[in-house]
């Protein structure tokens, strides 16, 4: 039964990327309303697939075994295994309350916030079991995106800054930090819309650049992970859009895990794909099998639009 | 319909409706139901007409006594009205009770908000807390006046006021103050806790998830954060202070002028008993002891300004706030 074709969209390809294009959208200011002349996502002609990451780069950073965590004893992921590879970028997908965010925040241990979680399995970075390590300092290798953009009530400067200071402390000056902060921000594409003006109220700022400037929080203390927990669904498509191709440019030195639960999203960004489905792993591979042809019926049927 | 926005005008006849933007028409609400909004107009009304009535007429009143003089003036014994001097003992009393007030309700305040809001563990102990803070909040200030001259008539707390020949008097600014400062805990309390739980969930993990710890997370995100709320609740626990008569007349003493006390300059006023505005309005009135109306209606007029700014002033801040920007839930 031939069912499937690729959700229609268009592959981002930043190394085929004609140069023209991508220059004149980094100095213009993102809008929110977003409906400018970005190109629209639904590019049927130039469905070229971006030849998945070559294996020699992709480094082990991560790895998950056996992993279940509970709610009050309901099981909401159980017994996934998957790796997380620095050099390319892994998709979570599934529908609402599968626990794909669930997956995600036991990778820097956020779940224990919620008292009524518990985990089971292991999980190691670079081969040290993450619960042996100290939560702070294991946050600061695994750091992580949320939903909704939340830049912290300071200055677009003291939002970095605070991370690179110890905890609490003020102590670090403006001076030494500027570098640091700078690099970060250049690494999440905002330093160009932000430079004039670093002291500028990160709240002031729009949407997608909040967002960005959240991206830069997380990349500033040089993490190993990047966690994005569906970090483009209260963006409009252009923000959408600059994040998508930060997100490609990013796997090159960090590992990035992604949830989200637009399946074109995850078509566009992922080298390789789980689909999670009622807390189960039900497949995982890489992004053109998972998209092309999927091995299990749920897959095939979560991907053509046959639930969820 | 709409009734809060600018437009809530019905379409009075079908002439005009035709040009007005088509609106729900009250014509076809059930007669109960407008019964209903007209009462709510109406009370709404009346409120508004009797807080204006108290406002102009103190405001009438009090422009037509207040003086400069009134202000730079102790208050004397006299006959009649123009040999009682002015209200500077009192006016300066204000200003020292909510400053003692404050400066013990706002640390604490600020302090039980952010244990409940952020650490409440263990529950019982947290829903305890709770509690006190809700029934200090109920409690009249009488009440407290009253527990007020127990402690602080004890001979352990001798040196806040005034002893004479074993018997230690209680009645003193610092006294005031403290228990002035009861009564505005829970203010600050609340105000500071909606301030706390109105930042959402995913800031905080936001700053957990690039390794802070919940300390530094509260002390560099929440709590500026929550600032305005901090400053609205300092700011409605003055007004209470300033406007407290029953603990001033109890613990301060409800004198006229200033009665300095034990040691050294400033520490001797603050140990000895004196007046606010409220107890001088109290006494002055045409009921009270000394029958003063003019300078009653002059120093009331003097109070409600300095409450009428107070309130402008949680204005101003919720205004800056929302205009700093938030985000979303």
């Amino acid at each position: 039964m031939e069912f499937l074709k690729p959700p229609p969209v268009r592959r981002l390809d930043l190394e085929h990327a004609p140069e023209a294009k991508e220059a004149p959208e980094r100095g213009t200011t993102p809008s929110r309303n977003g409906n400018g002349n970005g190109s629209s996502p639904s590019g049927f002609s130039s469905a070229n697939r971006r030849r998945i990451g070559a294996p020699q780069l992709s480094i082990p950073r991560m790895e998950i075994e056996e992993l279940s965590v509970a709610y009050d004893g309901k099981l909401a992921v159980k017994e996934v295994s998957l790796p997380v590879r620095q050099g390319e970028v892994l998709a979570l997908i599934g529908p609402s309350g599968c626990g794909k965010t669930t997956l995600l925040r036991s990778l820097n241990r956020l779940t224990e916030l919620t008292k009524s979680a518990s985990l089971n399995g292991r999980i190691t970075l670079d081969g040290t079991d993450i619960r042996t390590m100290e939560p702070t300092s294991l946050r600061r290798r695994v750091t992580m995106v949320f939903q909704q953009p939340n830049p912290f009530p300071m200055s677009v400067f003291d939002n970095l800054a605070y991370v690179l200071r110890e905890q609490g402390s003020r102590r670090g000056s403006r001076k030494s930090l500027h570098d640091p902060v700078c690099e970060a921000l250049d690494r999440a594409g905002l330093l160009e819309e932000v430079k004039d003006d670093l002291s500028h109220p990160a709240l002031k700022l729009s949407g997608g650049q909040q967002q960005r400037l959240c991206i830069a929080r997380s990349l500033v203390a040089k993490p190993e992970v990047l966690l994005l927990d569906e970090p483009c669904s209260a963006l409009d498509p252009q923000s959408t859009q600059k994040i998508e191709e930060l997100i490609v440019k990013l796997r090159e030195d960090v590992a990035v895990v992604i949830v989200t639960h637009n399946l074109q999203q995850a078509y566009r960004v992922a080298d390789y794909v789980g689909f999670m489905y009622l807390g189960d792993l039900v497949e995982y591979g890489g992004a053109k099998k998972v998209f092309g042809k999927p091995d299990e019926d749920r897959t095939k049927e979560y991907i053509s639009g046959g639930f969820g | 319909m709409r009734l809060w926005g600018k437009r809530a005008r019905p379409t009075a006849s079908p002439s005009t409706a035709a040009t007005n933007i088509a609106a729900e028409s009250t014509g076809a609400w059930r007669l109960s139901d407008r019964i209903g909004l007209a009462i709510c107009w109406f009370l709404g009304l009346l409120f508004c007409a009797i807080a204006a009535a108290i406002v102009i007429y103190l405001f009438i009143q009090g422009i037509k006594y207040v003086r400069p003089e009134l202000l730079t003036t102790s208050p004397k014994t006299g006959f009649n009205q123009s040999e009682t001097g002015g209200f500077l003992d009192p006016l300066v009393g204000t200003f020292m009770v909510g400053v003692i007030g404050i400066a013990i309700a706002l640390p604490v305040g600020v302090a039980i908000a952010v244990w409940l809001s952020e650490f409440g563990r263990p529950f019982a102990l947290a829903r305890i807390v709770e509690s006190t803070v809700e029934m200090i909040a109920g409690t009249p200030s009488i009440v407290l006046a009253l527990f007020g001259t127990v402690i602080f008539s004890s001979t352990a707390l001798a040196f806040l006021s005034r002893e004479s020949g074993g018997v230690v008097f209680g009645r003193s600014f610092i006294a005031a103050g403290f228990m002035l400062s009861l009564v505005a805990l829970p203010l600050v309390v609340s105000s500071t806790r909606e301030g706390l739980q109105a930042i959402p969930q995913h800031v905080r993990e936001a700053s957990y998830a690039v390794g802070k710890t919940k300390a530094a997370t509260t002390r560099r995100i929440l709590l500026p954060a929550a600032r305005p709320s901090v400053a609205t609740g300092a700011m409605l626990g003055l007004g209470r202070i300033i406007g407290d008569t029953a603990i001033i007349v109890v613990l301060l003493g409800a004198l006229q002028n200033f009665e300095p006390t034990g040691s050294a300059f400033p520490l001797d006023y603050f140990q000895g008993a004196g007046s606010t505005l409220t107890n001088y309005v109290y006494s002055n009135a045409p009921t009270g002891e000394l029958n003063n109306p003019q300078k009653a209606y002059a120093a009331a007029f003097v109070l409600l300004v300095i409450v009428l700014f107070l309130n402008a002033a949680v204005d101003v801040v919720h205004r800056n706030s929302r205009k700093a920007g938030s985000w979303n839930s």
